[in-house]
């Protein structure tokens, strides 16, 4: 972690309430290249409402999102921040690959074209390019054979590689996984980890939020506990994890033992 | 008994009648989905001033009959003397122009209905997917949202085009020869009702046919995303 390096991402005292309800009361973090940062927390605490901040599919009250250095211009009008530009919003959403709970794979589209979509009529990507680019990163989730179903035809496991692989053709800087298992049976769940850990392994920048302790443990280079709007701990997991300082957290964490144990065994 | 030499006789002016159902049909519908879909898209407006103007709009065209809409076109536009002395007369003289103002205007109306209701049924998470991609709202538009919203309203849209079909027979109120007109007159020549309007019922059903037909054709390229696998 060079400190000249420009980090991938830095979110700056974010804070969002819907109505009266303050979801996230100023929240910061910073991402270099190749980190992987874990963000636990109780349902509620935030940390879906945080990621979808960082992207701008909610617009946070105040703060600063910087993306691979540049700061998404934000402007108040009517009491609340907008984008000054939308068009600079979607140019850092390219940046900032999501993989979201429900896979939101679109359902009208096979396999291979949801994974060609963006990079075509977003990025400009000739069709053929962007086809050889799909197929490689389908072949690398292990759906390759499935390219040319649709997505009711697939599993929740299938579907969310394919999602991954959606997100990863646009060739992000930062990749956001929102609960990316948590939908699944779980049978299902081992699958799509062992994707999310290769890519670690490959030096991807990932923010995940996530239930799966033992996956955090094991792959995360940084775990942020999220409490009621705040971070409540953060740091290398072997410390938050293993020496949990706040009540909260090690309440938490045994709330999640059992299933910790279970991921770390499979 | 029936007097097929009636019907045999007068083939040539059913089949003329087809015809001019037919392309009055098909012509309000294409006429009328291009006007639907930038309607139907208003009416899922927030903004009240676009989603408003629309509805009432298509609140009239559906609270009405379709008979009084074109008796109100036809017979209605002539009684005001800017309608007569605009250059649009030479139009508003004619039944079928009347005929097919009318037909647009009102399955425009029901398809703007059919149009927002399958924009307003596209998963939420397909439209935050496609923005989290960074496409542009036209792009969501353009790509995701319509392509999705076509397909749900396909069943709908083909007993529209079924409905439109049958619904043009009040054509014939107003001089012009559909196939309803046609049996009407062989009726009126020979006093034999049953012969001329079973004859123009069997022409409806072989057109309603080709409808579901066409719908089918459709489904099978469009819908092949909710099939399940093939064994």
């Amino acid at each position: 972690m060079a400190a000249e390096e420009t980090p991938a991402l830095e979110v700056e005292d974010v804070r969002k309430a819907f109505g009266s309800l303050e979801v996230l009361k100023g929240v910061s973090l910073r991402a270099h290249k190749g980190d992987v940062i874990a963000l636990l927390g109780a349902s509620g605490s935030g940390k879906s409402t945080l990621l979808r901040c960082i992207n701008l599919l909610e617009l946070p009250d105040a703060g600063r999102i910087r993306v691979t250095g540049e700061e998404i211009r934000l402007v108040p009008r009517r009491g609340r921040l907008v984008p000054a530009d939308r068009r600079q919003v979607e140019r850092a959403r390219t940046r900032l690959g999501m993989v979201f709970q429900q896979f939101n794979l679109w359902s009208h589209m096979t396999v291979l074209e949801n994974v060609i979509e963006a990079p075509v009529h977003v990025l400009g990507l000739p069709k053929r390019e962007a086809v050889e680019r799909a197929e490689a990163l389908l072949a690398k989730v292990g759906i390759f054979e499935k390219r040319h179903h649709y997505p009711a035809q697939l599993s929740g496991g299938q579907q969310q590689r394919a999602a991954i692989a959606r997100a990863l053709a646009m060739e992000p800087a930062v990749l956001l996984f929102d609960e990316p298992t948590s939908a699944l049976d779980p049978e299902l769940v081992g699958e799509v980890l062992k994707v999310m850990r290769d890519l670690a392994l490959e030096g991807r920048t990932m923010l995940v939020v996530t239930h799966e302790i033992g996956f955090a443990a094991e792959v995360a280079s940084e775990v942020l506990f999220l409490h009621e709007g705040r971070i409540e701990e953060r740091g290398p997991p072997a410390e938050v994890l293993g020496r949990p300082r706040s009540a909260r957290l090690r309440q938490f964490l045994a709330g999640h033992g059992a299933r910790a144990r279970r991921i770390g065994h499979a | 008994m029936i007097d097929l030499e009636i019907v045999v006789a007068n083939l040539p002016l059913y089949v003329r009648g087809t015809w001019t159902t037919l392309w009055l049909t098909f012509a309000s519908l294409a006429l009328g989905l291009v006007v639907a879909v930038p309607l139907g898209l208003a009416r899922t407006s927030r903004n009240p001033l676009i989603n408003y103007p629309v509805w009432l709009y298509t609140y009239f065209f559906r609270g009405t009959p379709l008979l009084v809409q074109l008796f109100m076109i036809y017979y209605g536009a002539g009684q005001f003397a800017f309608v007569r002395e605009s250059s649009l007369w030479p139009l508003f003289s004619q039944a079928w122009f009347c005929a097919l103002l009318a037909f647009t205007l009102n399955t425009a109306a029901y398809t703007a209905e059919i149009v927002r209701g399958a924009i307003l049924a596209t998963p939420v998470g397909e439209i935050e997917a496609a923005r989290a991609l960074g496409m542009s709202r036209r792009l969501v538009l353009r790509r995701i949202v319509l392509p999705s919203a076509f397909r749900r309203a396909l069943p709908a849209y083909g007993n529209e085009m079924i409905f439109m079909l049958h619904g043009s027979a009040v054509a014939s109120t107003v001089t012009i020869v559909d196939l309803t007109a046609a049996a009407r007159i062989v009726n009126s020549r020979y006093y034999s009702p049953y012969e001329a309007f079973l004859t123009a019922a069997l022409f409806y059903m072989a057109l309603t046919f080709a409808i579901v037909g066409l719908v089918k054709l459709l489904e099978r390229r469009w819908h092949a995303h909710l099939r399940p696998l093939a064994p």
